[in-house]
């Protein structure tokens, strides 16, 4: 009934055990090189855009990024432009994005009752699934002249004659531009800083809530003393995965920036951005250095965005290790 | 004891602030919602399913693009997933302490921030200038280098939630690796692998920069994958742009359709997780 | 003394000793240490595991009774920062030599763990699991080897009729019923029991233990556990670990009744556990 499994171990036994080995290398191998293959975009991507823009920065050299020129058919081409939509519309974003984030986080973590917290925070969350061709096609035909209309006239009679910050809400109302670009890039990296803001705000442990609770300490006193404190390198990082985001974003910002080639002072006014240029333009490029010129673009887009999110991943890895999860 | 009126202040206003950045959030989001809802639900008609996309001036429908679009996330997912699942498995199993893994998690995790319409540019060097044209292979190849780093991210997530225990378990048996996860692991992790499939497929369905130079748009009726396809996202974008009024409709007519399908599978991947939890 | 004993009411399971001529020792334990990066959880442990009787392993928390039994089976492997050194004899050969394939070893030695872990699967597919793993078996006979296993298991008849439902449906106390089931299915010559009724409610502990009573004809079982009493009642042979170290080895009975070393009296009256 019960053999010895000694006599099994001979024969049948062995086949078996070296099929298993072999197997478990093959599928090891097919594992490793898969995840190998993660690597391989990165760089992939990173060399061809390298190797695409090399006549652009040949022939412009380092003044490719502070000529303000984009001239296609002189084939003339700075980055300049482009480079500055790209940061001031993304800069509008966060000082949008940050301060509503960090707020929608408090209420889901400490305002809101029980039973709403998942509704609402699915209902943000959703602002993050909505394609970014729709949040485009609003801004275009609902928001931007909305901004025309109400918003834009008022600033630029109310701020456009101020010191210092009136040249920038002096403008025509046309609602394309650098401020209605900026507020929607703003609202769709909302949810991206919030999921991790609210993320890391429920996980202060409770004795350190309660003890500040126990003190008397006010609800304002708790996040700003307490909590934030305690979170402060998952903020930061939220806010840098927030940047990351905006400055890639393409298609909310092309439908509503403009195109334009001219530098302005004025956020009313249309400009461009890094995406936005190559979205518009790359298929009417009919020349190598014009083609080139828009890879470049690409190129520096791609390693500031690289940069800025690793900054994000290492801020956002600190506090998984303070919080004492394994990865 | 009152708390005194500086710090009660302080306190209101903090609450005043978060409750109106949560409506803030919330007034978007339905703003936008109820826009695209407005325009688009108008613009629905059976024609929308059965015809091609007109030229300037007559009317039409996007069947053509429906399908390209189809066709292409199709593809991607077929391409990306068995290379995203295997990825994930690395990361999870057999290389979860080695630095490669590491490596690559974190270099993943970039990948998923990272602006897709360079993607596109890398397969437009890689795949487009290669073939001399644009193509809906390029296409689909590029939805899947997409695809890739959410199918890997999810696929390490959900074997990472599996316990230890059950590991040690189908070892302690003398099952080799390979048999471990196919059979065990595998079928533990499923629905949230599948979860994560839905998800990325939601997320690919509304990329629109990297088709636009790889697959690009095409006008008519095209089933070949070796030339420019139609597809959704293209079409809305050059009917968004341009400036006619039945293009704008469809274009409308398109956003509806790519909203409602999208927030679906966001839906039924959340009524899924739930029904997994309850299990 | 009988004083020990009778404080605890301990009722040691049967006075009958335990003679080394008569069962040959299954695991020859020697010299063996073993270490997590840093730390040394096992100090040159050298003991002998009869053949045929339950051992039981006792000691308070973190004195590496869990660690002894993984070791046997080389479990740890699966974690990069632990090794052992030393020997451990099975059936004359060094299982801790990294030549001995390690399918050998986990077919010779069966485990059990705390928590109960059936795999996302049926129960026929549970049990036999890693049955056509080993040996070419007919269908008949797979199904056989199931029946047979689920009997011993004592979970024959609450589950023959329901051998194709998920074995996730099955309580706890026959969830772990059904993880023996599938250790000894492929009939191993040694059982591991790492806690396994420390998750379970008294009844099916209760059953657990009455099981391994009855395999004990059968197998020779170590079991890890913190329950002196549950110690008492099955084992024919008692190890006390203390900071990874065997403090004392012997007879069950005359451990729990007249135990050599102050630190094991210690512990079984309760003084620190």
């Amino acid at each position: 009934m019960n053999a010895s499994p000694a006599q099994n171990l001979a024969g049948p036994q062995s086949r078996v055990r070296k099929s298993g080995a072999g197997a478990d290398r093959v599928f090891e191998l097919l594992t490793a090189s898969s995840a190998l293959f993660v690597l391989l975009i990165l760089g992939g991507t990173a060399v061809s855009m390298a190797w695409g823009g090399r006549l652009a920065f040949k022939t412009f050299g380092w003044r490719f990024i502070t000529d303000p020129t984009w001239d296609a058919v002189g084939s003339h081409f700075g980055a300049l432009v482009p480079i500055y939509g790209t940061l001031v519309t993304s800069a509008i974003a966060l000082i949008i994005a940050v301060p509503v984030s960090i707020g929608i986080a408090l209420f889901l973590t400490d305002i809101a009752p029980r039973w709403s917290r998942t509704p609402i925070s699915v209902a943000i969350e959703l602002l993050a699934a909505i394609p970014s061709i729709i949040y485009g096609m609003w801004g275009l035909f609902v928001f931007a002249p909305f901004m025309a209309t109400h918003v834009e006239p008022w600033l630029s009679d109310h701020l456009g004659n101020k010191a210092i910050i009136g040249p920038l809400f002096n403008g025509p109302p046309i609602g394309i531009g650098m401020l209605t670009a900026g507020v929607v890039l703003g609202i769709m990296v909302i949810p991206f800083i919030a999921a991790v803001a609210r993320e890391v705000f429920s996980a202060v442990p409770a004795p350190l809530r309660e003890s500040a609770v126990a003190l008397g300490s006010t609800r304002w006193e708790i996040l700003s003393r307490v909590t934030l404190p305690y979170t402060r390198s998952a903020v930061i990082g939220a806010i840098f995965l927030g940047l990351g985001r905006a400055l890639g974003e393409t298609m909310a910002v092309t439908f509503v920036l403009g195109n334009a080639h001219d530098l302005s002072a004025s956020l009313l006014m249309p400009s461009n951005s890094i995406a936005a240029a190559i979205a518009n333009e790359f298929t009417e490029a009919d020349t190598e250095i014009y083609r080139s010129s828009l890879i470049a673009l690409g190129f520096l887009l791609f390693v500031v965005t690289f940069i800025v999110l690793t900054i994000a991943k290492l801020l956002l890895l600190r506090i998984n290790k303070q919080m004492g999860r394994t990865h | 004891m009152a708390i005194p009126a500086r710090r009660r202040i302080a306190d209101i206003s903090a609450f005043a602030f978060a409750t109106a950045a949560t409506v803030f959030g919330l007034v978007w989001l339905t703003w936008i919602l109820w826009m695209t809802i407005r325009q688009g639900a108008g613009a629905l008609s059976p024609q929308l399913f059965k015809e091609m996309t007109p030229p300037p001036g007559s009317s039409g429908g996007l069947l053509n693009a429906f399908y390209g679009s189809a066709v292409m996330i199709l593809l991607a997912v077929i391409i990306g997933t068995p290379i995203g699942v295997a990825a994930g498995t690395y990361l999870a199993e057999h290389g979860r302490y080695t630095k490669l893994a590491a490596i690559v998690s974190f270099v993943n995790d970039i990948l998923l921030s990272a602006p897709s319409i360079v993607i596109g540019l890398f397969i437009y060097t890689l795949v487009v200038r290669t073939m001399g044209h644009f193509s809906g292979w390029a296409g689909a190849l590029s939805l899947a280098m997409i695809l890739l780093p959410i199918i890997v991210r999810t696929t390490e997530e959900s074997l990472r939630l599996i316990p230890d225990t059950m590991r040690e378990a189908g070892f302690a048996l003398g099952l080799p690796r390979w048999r471990v996860t196919r059979q065990i692991l595998y079928k533990a992790g499923l629905s949230s692998i599948l979860t994560g499939i839905l998800l990325g497929v939601a997320r690919i369905a509304g990329e629109t920069a990297p088709l636009l130079f790889t697959a690009l748009n095409n006008q008519f009726w095209s089933s070949s994958l070796n030339g420019p396809l139609a597809n959704v996202p293209v079409v809305i974008f050059q009917y968004a742009m341009s400036p006619y009024d039945e293009w704008h409709t469809l274009a409308w007519a398109g956003a509806f359709v790519l909203t409602a399908f999208v927030l679906a599978l966001n839906i039924l991947v959340r009524v899924l997780a739930r029904k997994g939890k309850q299990r | 003394m009988n004083d020990s004993a009778t404080a605890l009411r301990i009722k040691p399971a049967s006075s009958a000793m335990v003679s080394d001529a008569e069962n040959m020792a299954a695991i020859h334990i020697r010299d063996l240490d073993f270490y997590y990066g840093k730390g040394h959880a096992l100090k040159a442990v050298n003991m002998d595991v009869p053949a045929k009787c339950v051992t039981a392993i006792i000691g308070p928390s973190g004195c590496g009774k869990s660690t002894l039994l993984r070791t046997i089976n080389r479990i740890y492997e699966l974690y990069p920062d632990q090794y052992a050194t030393g020997e451990i004899m099975i059936d004359g050969r060094n299982v801790l030599d990294r030549k001995y394939p390690l399918a050998d070893l986990r077919r010779l030695v069966g485990m059990v763990f705390q928590k109960p872990t059936p795999f996302p699967s049926s129960i026929w597919s549970n049990v036999g699991f890693a049955l056509s793993y080993y040996e070419r078996l007919s269908k008949s006979e797979i199904n056989d080897r199931i029946e047979d296993a689920l009997r011993q298991a004592a979970l024959w008849d609450e589950v023959k009729d329901k051998l194709n439902q998920s074995a996730l449906g099955l309580s706890g106390g026959q969830q772990q019923r059904l993880c023996i089931a599938r250790t000894i299915a492929t009939r191993p010559e040694i059982l591991l029991l790492d806690e396994a009724t420390s998750a379970l409610d008294p009844i099916s502990t209760a059953k657990v233990e009455e099981l391994i009573h009855e395999l004990r004809e059968r197998f020779t079982i170590v079991i890890v556990t913190h329950n002196m009493q549950q110690a008492a009642r099955v084992s024919q042979r008692t190890a006390f670990f203390h900071l990874g170290e065997l403090i004392e080895v012997g007879n069950t009975s005359e451990i729990f009744t007249n135990p050599r070393e102050q630190r094991t009296r210690d512990y079984i009256t309760g003084r620190y556990g």
